[in-house]
C-alpha cells in the first residue's frame, strides 16, 4: 500500500492544456476520488498516475519514489476501465489471472490466488464462465478481481460504474466502499457523478479545466465550497446564487439582498467593492411570508419525503427543498428565510468563496481533533 | 404513437423475397455455369470435349488428368505392343492413342510454385500489414494520414505501367524467375490493402486492452501477441484470404517475370494446349485442380471474409 505525492503536475497536449500545476496527496489506505464534468482533466491525471500518458511537468511519487517517467508496468499499480477491458477470448479465470502470468507466477500458486480473490468478490461461481455472457455488475466485479489479485500498491479506477444500469451501481458502490473498507488500498477513482463521490470518498478533489477547484472532504466540499463552480456542481439542486453589490468589510454580519436584510456568518476579510453573490443550498431555504425576500412559485418537484419548490424572484428562480406536506401552488407568493449559519459568500468575478466565519469554525474543529 | 419506430425494420413481403431469390439464382447460374462446363470437360475424353453439339451426358474419363500429369511421345502400334502389360489406368489409356508416357509434366511443380509463392507472401502481406496497422493505429506516426494515402496510392497504378521497370529491375537484380521475387512482388502488392483492411480492425479494437495488459506487467509486445492479436483473427483472417485470392490468381506479372523454375501453375496452365493438340481435357483439369484450394480456404473462412467486405460494418 502506498501515499500518492502529485506535485505541479502539468499535461498539455499542443496548445490545449488538460491538466495545470494539480497539487495533492493520496494518503496510505485513502478513497480519493477526482470528480469533474467531462474533459476537466481528471481521467488525464489518472492516467498519469498510471504511466499511460507521460505528464509534460511535475512529478507524481509513489510511496515517495519518483516514478513520474516509468513505465506503466514499473509502478506496481491496478487500473480499473470504464469499459472493463476484460479479455473476450479468455474465461473469467485466466482473466483475473492474467496480472499474476506476466510475474511468472506457478500456476497452482496463480489458481489458489485467483480463488481467493473470486471468493472475496463472490464470483467464484462464475470462474469457469465466459466474460461476454456477463452481467455488468459481474463483469464490473471480474475487472476489480484482476485489479485485486496482484496486490499492487494502490488502485486507479476511471468511471468504473459509468456503464451500469442505476441498480447495479448503487449495489456496486456499496460494495466497493466495504471492500475497501476490507482491503483499505490506497484508491484513485475518477467519476463524473457526484452521489458517487460523495457516498464513497474520503477525499474529493472537484476539478473544472484542468484546475482543481477545491480538494477535501465530502462534507467540507458539500458545506463550505471554496467556488462557485464547486458550489454549482456538487448538490442536487446546486446551490442558489442570489447577486448583490458593494464591498465586505472584516466582521460584517448582514448584507442586503434584493432590499432585504440578510444575516450571514461573519466576514472574516476585506473586499472591495464588487459583483458578489449569496450560494444557498435549498435545503437551507424555508418559507416565512414575513420575509422581505419575495418571490412568486414558478413549478414544484414532488419527491415523497421533500419536494423542490422553484420560486421566480428580482434575481432568477431560486429551488427551495421543503417539507413534502406543504401546500403549494403555482403562482402564489412566498416569502423565504435562509439560514444564516450555511450561507456562503463569493466575488463573482473570481468565483472565489469569501472567507467566513464557517470556514474558521472549521478549522479550529479540526485543529482541536488533529 | 409507436416507440418502436426507430428500430423497426420493413419486413420484406413474401412476394419481394420470392423475386430476390429469383434474381439470385439467376445470377449464380450464370457464375456457376462456366465453373460446372470446366469440371464437366476435365472428365471428358478429348474426343467428346471438341463433340458438336456438345455432349451433356458423357461416359466419365480421368484422361485429362492423365495427361495433366504426364508428358507424352508418339509412337508406332509395333512399338507399342512390344512394350510389356500396361502398369496402370494412364499407362493403358495413353497406349490406346498410340502414345506412350515420357515422364511427369511440369505442372506439379508449377502448381507448388503457385503455393509457396502465394502462401509465400500472404504470409508476409499479413505480418507487415499487422503490425503496420497497429502501428497506425495505436501511436501518434508523424504524417499518418499522407504516409496512409501513399500506402494506398501503390495500389492506384495500372501493373502494366510497371511491368517493364519491374521486368528490368529483376534481370539486373537477379530475381527473375524466382520464387523470392515472386514472393516480393506480391507482398508488395498487397501489403497496402493489408494495412488499410487490418487498421480498420484493429481501430475497432479498443486501447484499453493493451493498456490493461501493460499496467498488469506485461510489455506492449507482449500485450500486444496477448490481447490484440487474439481478438484480431477476423480481420486477419478476412485479409489473408484476399491477399490470397490475388496472389493465387495473378497472371500478368507471373506471365512476364517467370518463365521457368518459379513459374506459377496461371501463367503455366495455357502453354498445356500446346502439347500434342488442343487437349482441353488437361487444361479443365489443371484449372479445376487449380480452383481447389481457393474454394477450400473460402469456405472454411466464408465468415470473416463476408466481414472483410463489409469492412468492419458489422459490430461483434
Amino acid at each position: 500500500m502506498a501515499e500518492i505525492r502529485v506535485q505541479h503536475l502539468r499535461k498539455a497536449f499542443g496548445d490545449f492544456v488538460a491538466v495545470q500545476d494539480s497539487n495533492f496527496v493520496v494518503e496510505d489506505g485513502e478513497f480519493f476520488v477526482m470528480l469533474g464534468p467531462s474533459g476537466c482533466g481528471k481521467t488525464t491525471t489518472l492516467r498519469m498516475i498510471a504511466g499511460l500518458e507521460l505528464p509534460t511537468g511535475g512529478q507524481i511519487l509513489l510511496s515517495g519514489d519518483d516514478v513520474t517517467m516509468l513505465r506503466a508496468r514499473e509502478r506496481d499499480i491496478a487500473f480499473v476501465f470504464q469499459l472493463f477491458a476484460l479479455y473476450p477470448h479468455m474465461n473469467v479465470r485466466k482473466n483475473i489471472g492474467f496480472p499474476l502470468l506476466a510475474q511468472g507466477m506457478p500456476s497452482a500458486e496463480i489458481r489458489t490466488r485467483v480463488e481467493e480473490t473470486a471468493k472475496l468478490l463472490r464470483i467464484d461461481h462464475l470462474l469457469n464462465k465466459s466474460v461476454s455472457g456477463l452481467a455488468g455488475g459481474d463483469r464490473q466485479r471480474v475487472a476489480l478481481g484482476r485489479a485485486i489479485v496482484r496486490r499492487p500498491k494502490c488502485f486507479l479506477m476511471d468511471e468504473p460504474l459509468g456503464t451500469l444500469d442505476t441498480e447495479f451501481r448503487d449495489l456496486m458502490v456499496h460494495e466497493l466502499r466495504e471492500l475497501h473498507n476490507r482491503i483499505h488500498a490506497t484508491t484513485v477513482y475518477v467519476t463524473h457523478d457526484q452521489m458517487e463521490a460523495m457516498s464513497m470518498a474520503d477525499k474529493i478533489a472537484v476539478m473544472n479545466h484542468g484546475v482543481i477547484e477545491q480538494f477535501g472532504t465530502p462534507r467540507e466540499i458539500y458545506d463550505r465550497p471554496a467556488t462557485m463552480f464547486v458550489a454549482d456542481f456538487i448538490g442536487s439542486p446546486p446551490m442558489n446564487f442570489l447577486g448583490f453589490g458593494g464591498g465586505l468589510a472584516k466582521g460584517a454580519r448582514e448584507i442586503v439582498v434584493q432590499g432585504a436584510k440578510v444575516a450571514v456568518p461573519e466576514v472574516r476579510e476585506d473586499i472591495a467593492p464588487a459583483d458578489m453573490a449569496l450560494g444557498i443550498r435549498p435545503e437551507h431555504i424555508r418559507f416565512d411570508d414575513a420575509s422581505k425576500l419575495r418571490g412568486a412559485i414558478y413549478g414544484t418537484e414532488y419527491l415523497g419525503t421533500t419536494q423542490i419548490v422553484a420560486v421566480e424572484t428580482a434575481d432568477g428562480i431560486i429551488k427551495a427543498r421543503v417539507p413534502a406536506e406543504i401546500r403549494l401552488s403555482t403562482g402564489d407568493h412566498v416569502g423565504l428565510t435562509l439560514s444564516s449559519a450555511r450561507l456562503s459568500l463569493f466575488e463573482k468575478g473570481s468565483g472565489r468563496a469569501v472567507r467566513t466565519e464557517i470556514h474558521d469554525v472549521a478549522s479550529e474543529r479540526r485543529t482541536q481533533h488533529g | 404513437m409507436s416507440l418502436t419506430t426507430a428500430h423497426s425494420v420493413v419486413a420484406p413481403s413474401s412476394n419481394s423475397k420470392r423475386i430476390a431469390g429469383a434474381i439470385i439464382i439467376a445470377y449464380a447460374l450464370i457464375s456457376i455455369v462456366p465453373l460446372l462446363w470446366i469440371f464437366a470437360t476435365s472428365f471428358k475424353t478429348p474426343p467428346d470435349s471438341i463433340a458438336y453439339p456438345p455432349k451433356i451426358l458423357f461416359q466419365p474419363s480421368l484422361e485429362g488428368y492423365c495427361n495433366l500429369f504426364t508428358t507424352r511421345t508418339r509412337q508406332t502400334p509395333e512399338y507399342i505392343n512390344s512394350l510389356g502389360p500396361a502398369t496402370g489406368f494412364c499407362d493403358e489409356t495413353t497406349r490406346k492413342r498410340n502414345m506412350v508416357i515420357a515422364g511427369p509434366s511440369n505442372f506439379l511443380p508449377r502448381f507448388v510454385n503457385s503455393l509457396i509463392i502465394a502462401f509465400g507472401s500472404t504470409f508476409c502481406a499479413v505480418f507487415l500489414g499487422t503490425l503496420s496497422a497497429y502501428g497506425f493505429s495505436r501511436f501518434k506516426v508523424p504524417l499518418a494520414d499522407d504516409l496512409l494515402f501513399f500506402i494506398l496510392s501503390t495500389r492506384m497504378m495500372p501493373p502494366i505501367a510497371v511491368a517493364i521497370p519491374i521486368y528490368l529491375m529483376y534481370r539486373e537484380l537477379g530475381l527473375s524467375d524466382t520464387a523470392l521475387g515472386m514472393i516480393l512482388l506480391y507482398t508488395a502488392v498487397n501489403v497496402s490493402l493489408a494495412v488499410w483492411l487490418l487498421k480498420g480492425f484493429i481501430d475497432e479494437i479498443p486501447r484499453e486492452y493493451e493498456e490493461a495488459a501493460m499496467i498488469d506487467g506485461y510489455t506492449r509486445l507482449q500485450a500486444f501477441w496477448r490481447t490484440v492479436l487474439p481478438q484480431a483473427t477476423t480481420g486477419i483472417a478476412a485479409t489473408a484470404i484476399f491477399c490470397l485470392i490475388f496472389a493465387w490468381n495473378e497472371y500478368a506479372f507471373a506471365a512476364l517475370l517467370t518463365s521457368g523454375t518459379a513459374q506459377t501453375a496461371p501463367p503455366f496452365i495455357p502453354t498445356i494446349i500446346g502439347e500434342g493438340g488442343q487437349d482441353w481435357p488437361a487444361v479443365a483439369a489443371g484449372t479445376t485442380i487449380f480452383l481447389v484450394p481457393i474454394l477450400v480456404f473460402t469456405i472454411l473462412l466464408r465468415k470473416q471474409l463476408l466481414r472483410g467486405i463489409t469492412f468492419g460494418a458489422v459490430r461483434k
